[in-house]
Formats: C-alpha cells, structure tokens, sequence
C-alpha cells in the first residue's frame, strides 16, 4: 500500500534520512522504532509531505507521491499526527474533530455526525464540549488521533501516540489502534520504546542514525544484535550475551 | 534627470539622513534581536522623546538640544524600562503578535495623549546654529545634520562597543542567543529584557536629541519613522546590528533620492517598495544569514 | 443558535430598525434630541461595524492579523469615486465593481505575502506597507486628483446613491451590518469557517488534516477585501469626499483592528460590540468637551481610552467583551 523508496533527507550538512526504504501493505499495523535522534519523525514528516525528500520515491497505492504538499497526500488518504500534539487550542473536542471530517463533507451535519462517532471510536464521546486547550497528555493524544481518523484515511500515520501515557493509557490507547485497524484502516506508527509496539504491530523497521538497520517481525528484532546495540550502545549485546551465559 | 553633482548632493544628504535612521533602527533591532518583539511603538516614543527635547529647550528650562542628550536619553532608558517592566512583559503571554498589539495601543496611547496635551501644532526649535551650512561639492550641509550625523555614528559605536565589552552587554547578548540556558546559569531575565527595551528607547532620546535642531515635532510625527525604521530593520536583518546601520544608509539615500527623481509626493514610495520587496524576497534582510 | 439567541437577535433589529422613529419621535415631542444627529450617530455604529467585520473575517476568524486593512477601503472608495465622478458611471452600478476590485486587491496581497510565508507580525507590517505603497500613489498619481482628493457632486436622490433623509443611509449600513453578521455566523457553521480557525490555531495541524492553508488564506483576504471595499464605496457616497489620507490612512485601519478586538476577535458580534463601545465613547468624550469648555481638548481621550482598552484586552481578555458572556461554557451551540 505505502512503499518508500530510498529516501534520503538532509538539513544543512547532516543527513537526518539516509536510503530509508520500506513497506506497509494493506490491513498491516507497521511500527517504526529508533532511539532518539534517529530520524523517524524527520522520516515521517518527508513522507506526509512536511519536508520534501532529497532523493527517494514514496507511492501510495500505486500512486507517487513523493514531494507533494500535506493537504494533497491527506486527501489521497494518508494522514499524520504529531508526536508533539498540536490541538487546536480555542475550539472544543468536537469542533477539532470537525475540522477533519470537513475534508469528506461539506454538510454540517455530516460532518458533525462523522465527528462525534470517531470521537467515541477513540474513547472521547463524553469530553466533546471540552476546549483543545483543556485536555490532559492522553486527552490530546487521542484528539491528534481522532481528528486524523475523521479525514477517513486508508493509511494512518502515528507518531509517538504513546509517548508520556501511564500504563493503563497505554493499554487502552492499543486497544484503540487495534481497533481502528479492524475497521480497515492501515496504521504505520512511531514508537521510541520497543515494548510497547511488539504486542501490537506485525511488522517492524528499525531506523538507527538516519538508516534503516533492520526489519522483521517483532521477535526477529528483538533477537537482532545490531538492535540491541542501537539502543544500547556499542557491545552492548555482546555484554548482554555473556550476561545471559554467566546466569 | 539632474546631473550628476545634484545627485551626489543627494547622496550625501541622504547619507547624512541616514545617521538618524541608524539610530533609531539600532534601537528597534536591538529590540527585536534580544526579545524577538517587534516594537510598533518605536515612533510614538521617538515622538516623545522629541516633545521632550523642545520643551527642555523652551523657557524656563532653556537647554540646548545637545547639551539634554544625556538628559533625555536616560530619561527615555528609564521610561523603557518601566515600560516593559509593567507593561510589555507583564501581559505578553508569549506571543508576538500579542505584544505587537500592545505596542500598537500604547502607540495610540501616546500619540492621543500628546494630540491632547501638546495639540495637534508643528513645533520647532531655534537655535542659533540652525542656519549655519557647509559647502561640499553641489552640495549645502546644514551644520547640525553634520553634526548629528557623527554623534549618531559615534554613539552607535559606543553602543555596539559597550554591548561587546561590558557585563551587561555580554549577558544580553547572551540572552539573544539562548533563552534558556541564560536563565539557567542565573541571569535575571527579566531584569534583563527590560534593560534591553530600556537601552533601545534610548537610542530614540539620543536621536531626538540630534533631530531636533533641523526637524519639527508634532503628534504624529512618529509616524514618519516607524515605517522608516522597519525598513531599515528588515532590510540589514532583523536583529543585526551591522544590518542596521548599513540599512539605515541605504534608506537615507534611497529616501533623498526618491525625493530628488520622483518629486516630493511620490519619492516617499522607495522606502514602502523596498520594505515589502524584502519581506517578500529575503525576509532574512540582505545580510542575514538564515531565514 | 439557541432559541434565546434567536430571541435576542431578533429583539434587537427590531430595535435598530425602530430606532430612527423613535428619535424622531422624541424630538417632535419636544425632548431636547437632534433626531438626525443621533440616525447619524447610529449609522457610524453599524458602518464601523461592517468594515470591522471586513477586518475580523481575516483577523479574527483567520488570524491574520492587518495592520493596513484600510488599503481594501481605499481601493472601494476610489474605484467607485473614479468611476462615478470621472467615467460617469452610476454609483450604485460602481458599487460592485468596487467591492470586485476589493477582492482582487486581497486576493493579490494575499498570493504575494502568503506565497512568501509571512505570518503573525511580518504579515501586519507588509499590510501596513501595501496602505502606505496605496496612499502616496494615490497622492502623486493624476488620475485620483493627487493630494486635492476627489469631490463627489452632491446630487440627492436615491438612485444617485445619495439621501435627503439621513434615515436610509441609516438603514443602508444596518443592512450592510447584518449581511456582514449572517457572513460571520455563516463562517461559525461551514467548512469554510471551520478551516479558518483551525489556520489560526494551528497551521501545522490544518495542513495534515488535509486543508490547503494557502489557498484558504488568500481566499478570506480576498472575501475580506471585498467587504471592506464595499464600506469605501458607502463611505465615499455618505461624505461626497474622500482623499489618500482618509481613504488609505492608518486611522481605519487602527479602527477596523480596535472594535474587532475591543469587541472580540473571531466571534460574531464582537465588532459591533466593539464598535457600539467605541461610539458611546467618542459620544461621551464629545458631549463632555461640550459641557465643559476647559476641555475643548478632550477629543483625543476616545483614543486613548481605546488604546488602552486594546492593552487590556490581549492582556486579560483575550476573546474581547464577547469573552464576557462566556460563549464557551456549554455545548448549547452544537443543534446542528
């Protein structure tokens, strides 16, 4: 569905993007991981079309759409939060989401019905009347997801939704993605922390230093070396295998 | 087309203009360098630094414009500072387009008090010298400009000396750079901003001061040089020094020259163009470094 | 709207359009009131509502805060000045060749100043240049008589677009404030509206919920020019005189801002709030120059009194005298 071809981004000198390359298909829940620094909201943010790729193709179903402006690839059916959350600060819950399913309607009505719905689907249907500029950490991550379901999207880019969430927030936020992708919608997302993504994505990228290091499923990235030092520094998982031995 | 030397007549009285603009533009980007606020009321307070310098001269008081640049522009450092202090970084909630605002009404609010209190009248200084010319080339140089030009430059340099060398000067320019880590080695921030604000005022008593003796005041004649001093601004970079005064240069002549080859009316349109040509083309001024 | 909204809107154009009557009334029976002075003094409140409106669409709804909106009103005011008293045009056939010229003056400053990324203060200063670019031309240039102005030749008949009776100009700017309401409230419901906001509060954000924050941006410049020019034309029909510094002068621009954000930016009624506060204001301070001759100098203070509104205003209220009724406080506003 989502295929990123060599992509390469850089500011000033420093290449934030090197040749990342990868795949999402269809019904997938595909989770990109990294320390930080790595380059994964940059890779993001070049994909949604926020920065323009220096070199690389992203298509979307077949379609390239490599360089194209935010509001275009959103209207294509791809769409992207922000791991800093970014609400709009004066107008309430339900009107934030509005602003999203304005992109498929133009009947009032519609709009708010399409609203209110995703806005229950994420577990906000009793803070509607709430202010952007009043909601709690998980408050405001759930509004970035909304507000992106109600563009109706096919792909859905989520960046760090878990990041500063307790973990029964976690729990439930899960539980909330897995539902939105059993709804048909295909999710790619950001995570800093491994743990939280292996019980949820069937797919993994592993972005280290601007370059994709690694792919696979959860497991056979838990068990690559080249991971491990990633995150941990370098021998860290010769450290750990002779740890591991002498126990 | 005039000839040549009229043109260089030109040049040089709009050089001499230029002196002034640097001034006030120092003032305005130190200003907008150090606390990233664009100060709208840049020309009401040069107006009143103006209000202050004729009334100082007027009996009973009698002092000679030069002789109240100290004077004034302490006065102007102090009400700057009270400015900010309790007004400016009060009520800004750190946003720029708030404190654009709050300029805009303080501006409203000079420039009616002083249609109030001063009456919308032109007011002139006389001093003795006011008449006294140079010749240079095709060119007539009223005396004071000179002088004013030179005392602009000269205290420029100081300005720029004492923000190089001094505790203060370096702490600001800390603060320019680094808000954050300025709080965090223990630098009063506030304390500092308002210092800043203050010093930037001062640039306008200085220049009130200087302006004076060839210039007249009334209510609105801060209106003349806010536009004057944003271009000049946005023209050597918002925020660089060197920008400024440079800029300030380019605005004097262009405005000289406009006068010359456009005629009086139209003339004034060179300094709108190039303001807007720049925000357009180069936002980052044509020294800037980076956007 | 909820029905005690409702209510009330209707109550008070009701009154607003009795409102000339009962003055009138009052003064044939003999209260000490000039009736034609006070239709004036309410015509100048929904005028200056109408082109406070102009300014809230793009200020205030949008956030694209001008500094220079009067370049719009000028533009208005001249084009239909030009064609009316040079080209001989009928006025009210200018109008709207003014209020077109309006948009397209918008729309222009728009694409150059958006295209060129300006935002929050770099925008109200290039606005404030744009008037300025405006006024010396209009002052240097032949074709709009220069410094001189242009003089409209007083011709009172309806279809001239001019009144013996100061009552229906009265009631021309009434309608004009409630077309410039139900645009406003219009943009409170609609997609259109709905995207502006979301331009205000995040740009960011509106762009990766997919809403070309170029083009929706020029377009409510272009919306907001339009209105504003269609006041110049008003403005220029009602004094029979315009001139560069009253057509493309800071003051309206300064007005339009103030009663927008006195009254409350972004909200509906905020600039006819504003702009009924600004005139009791100015009435005030003119009736106590009146009274007491030692003040004969007291016009100023209406400013001043305004400007330091506007200080108060950003720094305690941000959502202006609107904020006071607490428009937030329920979800009574979502009967679709």
């Amino acid at each position: 569905m989502l295929e990123v071809r060599g992509l390469s981004k850089a500011f000033g000198g420093l290449k934030a993007v090197d040749d990342a390359t990868l795949d999402v298909r269809q019904g997938e829940i595909v989770a990109l991981i990294g320390p930080n620094g790595a380059g994964k909201t940059t890779l993001f943010a070049a994909i949604a079309g926020f920065h323009t790729p220096d070199a690389g193709r992203v298509t979307l179903e077949g379609h390239d759409i490599t360089g194209l402006a935010p509001h275009r690839i959103c209207a294509a059916g791809m769409v992207r939060t922000f791991q800093i959350t970014q609400p709009f600060a004066k107008i309430d819950v339900r009107e934030n989401v509005m602003v999203g399913a304005w992109l498929r309607t133009g009947e009032r009505a519609e709009a708010m019905r399409r609203a209110e719905a995703v806005a229950r689907q994420v577990g906000m249907g009793d803070q509607l009347d709430q202010l952007g500029a009043d909601l709690t950490v998980a408050g405001r991550k759930r509004l970035e997801l909304a507000r992106a379901l109600a563009t109706g999207p096919k792909l859905l880019l989520l960046d760090e939704v878990m990041a500063g969430l307790n973990p029964t927030e976690i729990a439930e936020i899960v539980d909330v993605i897995r539902a939105i992708r059993d709804s048909g919608v295909t999710i790619l997302l950001i995570e800093h922390v491994m743990q939280a993504v292996t019980s949820l994505a069937e797919q993994v990228y592993v972005l280290n230093q601007g370059r994709m290091i690694s792919h696979g499923t959860p497991a056979e990235i838990a068990a690559d070396p080249a991971v491990v030092e990633a995150y941990l520094g370098h021998g860290a998982a010769a450290r750990l295998a002779r740890g591991a031995a002498h126990a | 087309m005039p000839d040549l030397p009229i043109i260089l007549a030109g040049v040089i009285n709009g050089l001499l203009a230029g002196g002034i603009y640097v001034l006030v533009a120092v003032g305005l980007t130190l200003i907008y360098g150090v606390l990233h606020i664009i100060n709208f009321a840049h020309g009401s307070l040069l107006m009143l630094a103006m209000y202050a310098v004729f009334f100082l001269f007027k009996p009973p008081v009698g002092i000679d414009p030069y002789l109240a640049l100290p004077i004034v522009t302490g006065g102007a450092f102090i009400f700057g500072y009270l400015v900010y202090r309790w007004l400016i970084g009060r009520f800004n909630h750190g946003r720029d387009e708030n404190i654009l605002l709050i300029t805009l009404g303080l501006s409203i609010v000079i420039d009616n008090a002083a249609l109030m209190f001063f009456t919308g009248d032109i007011q002139t200084i006389d001093v003795p010298y006011a008449g006294r010319m140079v010749e240079l080339g095709a060119a007539f140089l009223p005396v004071p400009k000179i002088i004013s030009f030179f005392a602009a430059l000269l205290l420029c340099g100081a300005l720029g000396l004492y923000m190089a060398r001094s505790d203060t000067g370096k702490a600001i320019r800390a603060l320019a750079k680094e808000r954050q880590g300025a709080r965090l080695v223990g630098i009063d921030v506030d304390k500092l901003f308002a210092v800043s604000y203050g010093i930037g005022i001062a640039c306008l008593g200085a220049a009130a001061c200087l302006l004076m003796p060839t210039f007249y005041v009334s209510p609105t004649s801060g209106h003349a040089f806010v536009l004057i001093a944003f271009t000049t601004v946005v023209l050597g970079g918002m925020g660089s020094f060197a920008g400024a005064a440079v800029g300030g240069f380019i605005i004097g002549i262009t405005e000289s020259l406009g006068g010359l080859l456009l005629g009086e009316q139209l003339g004034q349109i060179g300094i709108s163009l190039i303001f807007i040509l720049i925000l357009l083309l180069r936002p980052s001024g044509l020294f800037g470094g980076k956007g | 709207m909820s029905r005690g909204t409702l209510a009330l809107c209707a109550a008070g154009l009701l009154a607003a359009i009795l409102y000339p009557l009962v003055v009138r009334g009052l003064a044939g029976a003999g209260v000490g009131v000039s009736a034609n002075y006070l239709i004036n003094v309410g015509m100048l409140v929904f005028f200056v509502a109408f082109i406070g409106q102009s300014w809230n669409i793009a200020g205030g709804f949008a956030g694209q805060t001008s500094f220079g909106h009067v370049v719009f009103f000028g533009t208005g005011a001249y084009c239909s000045t030009i064609l009316h008293v040079t080209h001989g045009w009928n006025p009210w056939l200018a109008w709207p060749v003014a209020t077109a010229a309006g948009a397209l003056v918008g729309w222009a400053i728009g694409a150059l100043a958006f295209r060129a990324g300006l935002k929050g203060s770099y925008f109200a200063l290039i606005t404030l240049a744009f008037a300025e670019v405006f006024r010396i031309l209009a002052n240097s240039v032949e074709f709009t008589r220069g410094g001189l102005g242009m003089l409209i030749k007083a011709d009172q008949r309806p279809e001239n677009f001019q009144f013996r009776d100061p009552m229906w100009i009265y009631y021309l700017a009434l309608a004009l404030c409630v077309v410039s309401l139900a645009i406003a409230w219009q943009l409170t419901r609609g997609r259109f509206g709905a995207r502006l906001v979301a331009i205000r509060e995040n740009e960011d954000a509106a762009r990766a919920l997919g809403i070309d924050v170029y083009t929706e941006k020029v377009k409510v410049l272009a919306l907001s020019g339009a209105m504003c020019a269609a006041g110049g034309t008003f403005y220029a029909q009602k004094y029979l005189y315009i001139d560069p510094s009253i057509a493309f002068g800071v003051d309206k621009s300064v007005e339009m801002l103030l009663v927008s954000m006195v009254g409350g930016a972004g909200t509906v009624f905020g600039p006819l709030v504003g702009s009924l506060v600004l005139t009791a204001i100015n009435e005030g301070t003119r009736s106590l120059a009146s009274v007491v001759p030692a003040l004969k100098n007291v016009q100023p203070l209406s400013l001043i009194v305004y400007g330091a509104m506007l200080i108060l205003i950003v720094a305690r209220l941000p959502d202006g005298l609107m904020g006071l009724f607490g428009r937030r406080k329920s979800g009574k506003r979502h009967d679709a």
